[in-house]
């Protein structure tokens, strides 16, 4: 091979290959990248000694719009950014907006509110466990995770008519009531979802297979994870006890008990235990909401035009990706005069080019799953 | 339970804007007024009264912003609660420095976000927003700098390496130039593009037509 090829890294110290290096590019298109995010990757051998996302590829100009719509046209459009989880986008959304108009949902709707996001946590950590084990080679969980999930989108169309893309939480609260029998199905789901999280955990816990992927892969410590702005379930696998549903509670948080699952390590296969295990926390905080569901209205008096006073408002929610959060400025008319998203996704694939150096182009697949991002949010 | 949603969609959530006034909390003249109905109407759990104002932002005063001033002097130009949230206004230039000195000696060690707010009509046209947490204090902290069009600001990459690509998209989107970063090139636009998409001037339908006649091989991107 010629000598003095470029590495296509400006941002890579030598910007010469080394005779044993060769430049390996990783999607757009390939089925492990969970979307259209390109890597490319720098390696010596097997061994990545450098690489850099390349993202974009579904930039739509979320915040761009935001600016052109009012504020209630705007709710539908934060529901494509984490499509996998928008009822949690559309929860922090409808949050922040209510905080920039000083208004309060009624506390049926906040109680509604924290069961359809926490079962929405449930089903996007169950397309993120069975993806990421089946990029790793395991098959069955997918078939599994997406049966449970299932249920859930099952409860999100009864209760909203969409399984996806819900729209389900309106500013001031909610549009909808919950349907009839809607606490029951909750509950049985949550009943089964026990014995459920049990066969994940007897397939992959102990397997050998699964422990020689995921153990010591992509180690980030505490430290390293706060300085890459990491947060969620990768922040709390790093040891970090910092949950944003206990630190400044929103929604109902504060009348429900649950654990904040951390890790010691931060490697791949801490994230997966504190996922996992906030996947029982879920569903402990549905089975003691739906015990109690206060009665009473579900919109809190808002205006049919919002004209929120000139200001600016920051509000963020744990999403099941990390800190969602919503910086909006009014300029007092009924158009938001900017939408900031702090999307969780793509500050923590800020980390990616950290975690994978030093390992083998299989573990890239490992990080990239661990990572848990979804494209729309990275590139909004 | 079932005839409830049909009767409360129409009047109380409509998806666009109707041509209603403005009633309750959005319009902040009405406000002082409104305040009474509500309460009287005691409904279950109808938000609570505002008494005073609560859109107004009120000079903020505490030890942090005392401290702060005392080691940058008039580099600390304003502080305010804005719906209780801090913010503090610095100068430009001493972002950076301002920056480090808040993630090691006042523990706001998390840089939740960095972004940019454009006021084409001010002499400095940005805003850059930095949004600090600090773990120990369960505190959120919002420092905002001005910067004209065309000015360089000084980057906090040495401080936080999240704001590495946080910086880059402000530098695609608005076209800010941080000074003293390793690697600002665009992020989520491609380097060829034209234009900075998030700034007032830009308008929604713009785009940059050559790049994608080359490009894509069409005549409209939309």
């Amino acid at each position: 091979m010629a000598e003095n090829r470029t590495t296509g890294f400006p941002n890579v110290d030598a910007t010469v290959l080394g005779a044993d290096e060769i430049i390996l590019n990783m999607g757009p298109q390939h089925p492990s990248t969970h979307g259209v995010l390109r890597v490319k990757l720098r390696l010596d051998g097997e061994r990545i000694t450098g690489s850099e996302c390349i993202i974009g590829y579904l930039h739509r100009g979320v915040e761009k719009i935001a600016e052109h719509r009012s504020y209630q046209q705007f709710a539908p459009y934060v529901d494509r950014m984490d499509y996998v989880a928008a009822v949690s986008n559309g929860l922090g959304y409808c949050e922040a907006i209510e905080k920039l108009l000083a208004v309060e949902a009624p506390p049926r709707a906040r109680v509604v509110r924290t069961i359809l996001t926490e079962l929405q946590r449930i089903a996007s950590h169950l397309v993120w466990l069975g993806t990421h084990a089946l990029d790793i080679g395991a098959l069955t969980p997918l078939f599994y995770c997406f049966r449970e999930r299932e249920e859930i989108l099952k409860i999100y169309e009864k209760y909203c008519g969409a399984r996806l893309t819900t729209h389900a939480f309106r500013i001031g609260g909610l549009q909808y009531e919950t349907y009839d029998g809607f606490e029951q199905e909750v509950k049985r789901f949550c009943d089964d979802f026990d014995r459920r999280i049990d066969e994940y955990e007897a397939l992959l816990t102990t397997n050998r297979i699964w422990l020689e992927r995921t153990k010591g892969i992509g180690i980030l410590t505490a430290e390293e994870a706060i300085d890459f702005g990491a947060t969620g379930p990768i922040l709390r696998a790093s040891g970090v006890k910092w949950d944003i549903r206990k630190a400044l509670p929103y929604a109902a948080y504060d009348q429900y008990d649950f654990e904040i699952p951390t890790g010691k390590t931060g490697d791949t296969y801490d994230r997966y235990l504190v996922r996992v295990e906030e996947m029982r926390q879920s569903r402990r905080i549905c089975l003691q909401a739906i015990e109690n569901i206060p009665t009473g209205p579900i919109m809190a008096k808002v205006g049919k035009v919002l004209k929120p006073a000139p200001g600016e408002v920051y509000h963020s929610i744990e999403a099941p990706k990390g800190e969602l959060g919503y910086y909006v400025v009014s300029d007092g008319t009924i158009q938001p005069y900017r939408v900031r998203v702090r999307p969780p996704s793509f500050i923590n694939l800020c980390a990616f080019d950290k975690m994978v150096r030093g390992h083998l182009v299989a573990d890239v697949v490992a990080i990239i799953g661990t990572l848990d991002i979804v494209l729309g949010e990275v590139d909004r | 339970m079932a005839d409830e949603p049909s009767e409360k969609q129409p009047e109380k959530q409509p998806d666009k804007p109707a041509e209603t006034k403005p009633s309750a909390a959005p319009a902040s003249e009405a406000a002082p007024a409104r305040p009474a109905p509500p309460a009287a109407a005691a409904k279950p759990a109808a938000p609570p009264p505002k008494k005073e104002d609560p859109f107004k932002p009120v000079a903020l005063d505490n030890d942090l912003v005392k401290r702060l001033k005392e080691c940058f002097g008039d580099a600390v130009c304003e502080a305010w609660l804005d719906r209780k949230q801090a913010i503090v206004v610095v100068a430009a230039e001493k972002l950076a420095e301002i920056a480090r000195h808040c993630r090691d000696e006042e523990k706001f060690n998390l840089l939740t976000d960095l972004t940019a707010v454009d006021w084409p009509k001010r002499e400095k046209r940005f805003d850059i927003i930095l949004n600090l947490y600090s773990f120990a204090k369960n505190e959120r902290l919002r420092l905002k700098a001005h910067a004209a069009g065309g000015e360089k600001v000084p980057s906090v990459t040495e401080v936080w390496s999240t704001a590495n690509w946080l910086e880059r998209e402000c530098y695609d989107m608005f076209g800010i130039v941080f000074d003293g970063h390793p690697d600002l090139r665009r992020i989520l636009l491609p380097e060829e593009w034209q234009g900075h998409p998030l700034r007032k001037d830009y308008d929604i339908l713009q785009q940059d037509t050559a790049w994608v006649k080359e490009n894509l091989g069409i005549e409209s991107g939309q």
